[in-house]
C-alpha cells in the first residue's frame, strides 16, 4: 500500500517533469492541441456549466433560508458569490471533469499501451510523452480555468434567479451585494486552483493510462483508477492551495 | 563470448546480440543470448510461445534494454543511447507488430502517412504519394479511407507493413507477422514479405512459431530455447538438424525433449514486464 502510493507519486512527477521537458521541442502538434482543447473543453461544457448553474441555486435556496432567520437575506448574493467563485465551482468542475475527461484519457492511453499502439508511437521515433501527453496536459490546463470562469457566472446568474424570481429578492440589491465584497484575488485564485485541477487530471489520466497492464481489465481499472485517484488529489490539494492563495 | 568491438563496416552484421541476459522480476527470459544477423540477410527465430521472442526483438530498437551483455546495431550498443540520440537510431526501423498495432484514431492513410508525418522530411503531396505507393506494395490500393476496425486481421497487418516500411527502413522487424491467420492469408504474408524485402534491399528479422513460414522467408533461421540461441542455421539445412528439441519443434510434438524440462526452463514467462 505504501510502497505502491510512493511508486504512483514518483511516476506521476517523472510524467509531469517529461511533460514539461518535451513542452518545447518540435515537431509542434498544434492540430492535437486543438483537437484536444475541443474535446477537453467545448465538449465539456454542457456538464460543467450545468453542475455551476444548479449548485448556484441550491445555494441560493439553502443560504436564503438560513439568512431569513436573523434578516440578513440582503447578503445572500453574496455567499453565493463568493462561494462560487473562490471555491465552488472549481472544486466541482475538476470532480466533473476528472470524471469526464481523466476517465477518457486513462481508458484512450491504456487501450493504447494493451494493444502495442505505444510501443508502435516508440519505434516510430516518437516520443509518446510528447505526442499523447504534451497536448492532453496542457489542454486540460488551458481550459479548466475557461470553463470555470463560464461556471462562476453561470453559478451567480443561477444564485440570482433563485433568490430574485423564486425567493422575492430585491434585484439591484442581490446584484450590488454579489459583487460589493468580491475582489479580485477571490476570481484568480479560484481560476488558478482551476488550472492546478487541469494539471492533476491529465497527468493522472495519462498516468494510469501508461502504466496499464493486463487487457482489457486492466483498460477498466486503468479508468477507475484516473477517476479516484484524481479526485482524491483535487480535493486534497484544494485544501492546502486554499490555505497558501488566500 | 568476447564483446566485439563497435564496427561500422558496410558487410559487418546488422543486429548482434552479444551474451544478453534479460528477466522480468524472477523469471529469466533470456539467460545468454548471443546472435548475428548479416546485412542484408533475413533471420528468423523460432521458438515456443514465451520463450522471449518478443524479448530478443525488443531489446534490438531499445523497447528494452538488457539486465547483461549489449546488443548492437551498425556497431551501435543500443542501451547506450540516450533518449534523444534513441529517436534518431529508432528511424532505421519499420516494426511491423502482431495485431499491426494501427492507430484506431486515424485512417489507414494518416496511418501510414504518420512517421512520413513525423519524419518531415516530405512535402504534403509527397507524403501524400508515397502512402498511395505503400499501399501499392502491401496490395491495399484504394483502402486509404477505411478505418482500423473496418478492417480483417490480414488486412490489418498489412497496413501494419505498409505504416513500417513507408520511410524505407534499413532493417524491418516482423513480430509474429502470420499468427492467427489462415493458411492462405498466411502464404500472402509471407510473399509480401519477401517482395517488400526485395524492393527495399533490407535487412529482415522476423520472430515467428509458424515453421512453413519460416522455411519460405528465412535466409538463416535461429531457434530460442530456454533462454539461449540453440541453433542457427539456414532452412534446409535446419529441416535436417538431428537435435532433439528441434525435430519436437519441428514436428510439433506435444512430448519431448522441449516440455519434460519445465522445471529448469525459462517457460511460461511472459513476454513482457
Amino acid at each position: 500500500m505504501i510502497e505502491s502510493f510512493f511508486q504512483e507519486t514518483g511516476r506521476f512527477f517523472v510524467l509531469l517533469w517529461r511533460v514539461v521537458a518535451w513542452t518545447p521541442r518540435r515537431p509542434w502538434d498544434l492540430r492535437q492541441l486543438l483537437v484536444q482543447m475541443v474535446r477537453v473543453g467545448v465538449a465539456s461544457s454542457p456538464v460543467v456549466l450545468l453542475i455551476a448553474m444548479f449548485t448556484g441555486m441550491v445555494m441560493a435556496l439553502q443560504i436564503f433560508t438560513v439568512m431569513a432567520r436573523f434578516g440578513a437575506e440582503r447578503y445572500v448574493g453574496s455567499i453565493v458569490g463568493l462561494a462560487m467563485v473562490r471555491e465552488l465551482s472549481c472544486v466541482l468542475g475538476g470532480l466533473a471533469m476528472a470524471g469526464r475527461c481523466g476517465s477518457a484519457m486513462g481508458a484512450e492511453i491504456g487501450s493504447m499501451r494493451v494493444s502495442e499502439q505505444i510501443d508502435a508511437l516508440e519505434v516510430m521515433a516518437t516520443d509518446p510523452v510528447h505526442y499523447l501527453m504534451v497536448p492532453r496536459v496542457w489542454a486540460t490546463v488551458l481550459m479548466m480555468p475557461a470553463l470555470v470562469l463560464m461556471g462562476d457566472a453561470i453559478g451567480i446568474f443561477g444564485g440570482y434567479l433563485v433568490a430574485v424570481e423564486l425567493l422575492g429578492a430585491n434585484p439591484v440589491t442581490y446584484v450590488e451585494t454579489t459583487f460589493q465584497y468580491m475582489e479580485m484575488n477571490d476570481l484568480v485564485s479560484g481560476l488558478i486552483k482551476a488550472a492546478f485541477f487541469g494539471l492533476l487530471i491529465a497527468v493522472i489520466g495519462c498516468q494510469q493510462g501508461f502504466f496499464t497492464t493486463g487487457g482489457a481489465e486492466g483498460v477498466g481499472r486503468a479508468t477507475t483508477r484516473a477517476v479516484v485517484v484524481a479526485s482524491i488529489a483535487i480535493l486534497i490539494s484544494d485544501f492546502f492551495l486554499t490555505k497558501v492563495l488566500f | 563470448m568476447v564483446p566485439a568491438p563497435a564496427t561500422d563496416t558496410p558487410d559487418g552484421a546488422a543486429i548482434r546480440w552479444i551474451d544478453v541476459h534479460k528477466a522480468f522480476g524472477e523469471k529469466k527470459v533470456l539467460a545468454g543470448v548471443d546472435l548475428e544477423v548479416a546485412r542484408g540477410d533475413s533471420m528468423v527465430i523460432i521458438g515456443g510461445s514465451g520463450t522471449g521472442k518478443s524479448v530478443l526483438l525488443k531489446h534490438v530498437i531499445g523497447l528494452l534494454r538488457p539486465d547483461r551483455g549489449r546488443v548492437e546495431v551498425d556497431g551501435v550498443d543500443v542501451a547506450s543511447l540516450g533518449s534523444t540520440e534513441l529517436t534518431g537510431f529508432r528511424r532505421r526501423f519499420g516494426m511491423a507488430f502482431q495485431e499491426g498495432a494501427l492507430f484506431d484514431s486515424m485512417t489507414v492513410a494518416e496511418n501510414i502517412a504518420f512517421p512520413l508525418r513525423r519524419s518531415g522530411r516530405l512535402t504534403q503531396a509527397e507524403t501524400h504519394a508515397r502512402v498511395e505507393e505503400c499501399l501499392e506494395m502491401v496490395h491495399l490500393e484504394g483502402a486509404g479511407s477505411k478505418r482500423p476496425g473496418e478492417l480483417s486481421g490480414g488486412m490489418r497487418r498489412r497496413v501494419g507493413f505498409a505504416r513500417a516500411v513507408a520511410l524505407e527502413p534499413a532493417i524491418l522487424l516482423f513480430d509474429e507477422p502470420t499468427s492467427g491467420l489462415d493458411p492462405v492469408m498466411t502464404g500472402t504474408i509471407d510473399e509480401l514479405i519477401i517482395e517488400l524485402r526485395e524492393k527495399l534491399g533490407s535487412t529482415t528479422l522476423t520472430i515467428t512459431h509458424d515453421m512453413a513460414s519460416a522455411f519460405r522467408i528465412a535466409d538463416q533461421i535461429a531457434m530460442l530455447c530456454d533462454g539461449r540461441i540453440l541453433v542457427t542455421a539456414p532452412p534446409d539445412e535446419f529441416r535436417n538438424l538431428q537435435d532433439p528439441r528441434v525435430q519436437q519443434f519441428l514436428r510439433g510434438e506435444a512430448r519431448g525433449p522441449l516440455t519434460d524440462d519445465t522445471e529448469s526452463a525459462p517457460h511460461e514467462t511472459g513476454e513482457s514486464p
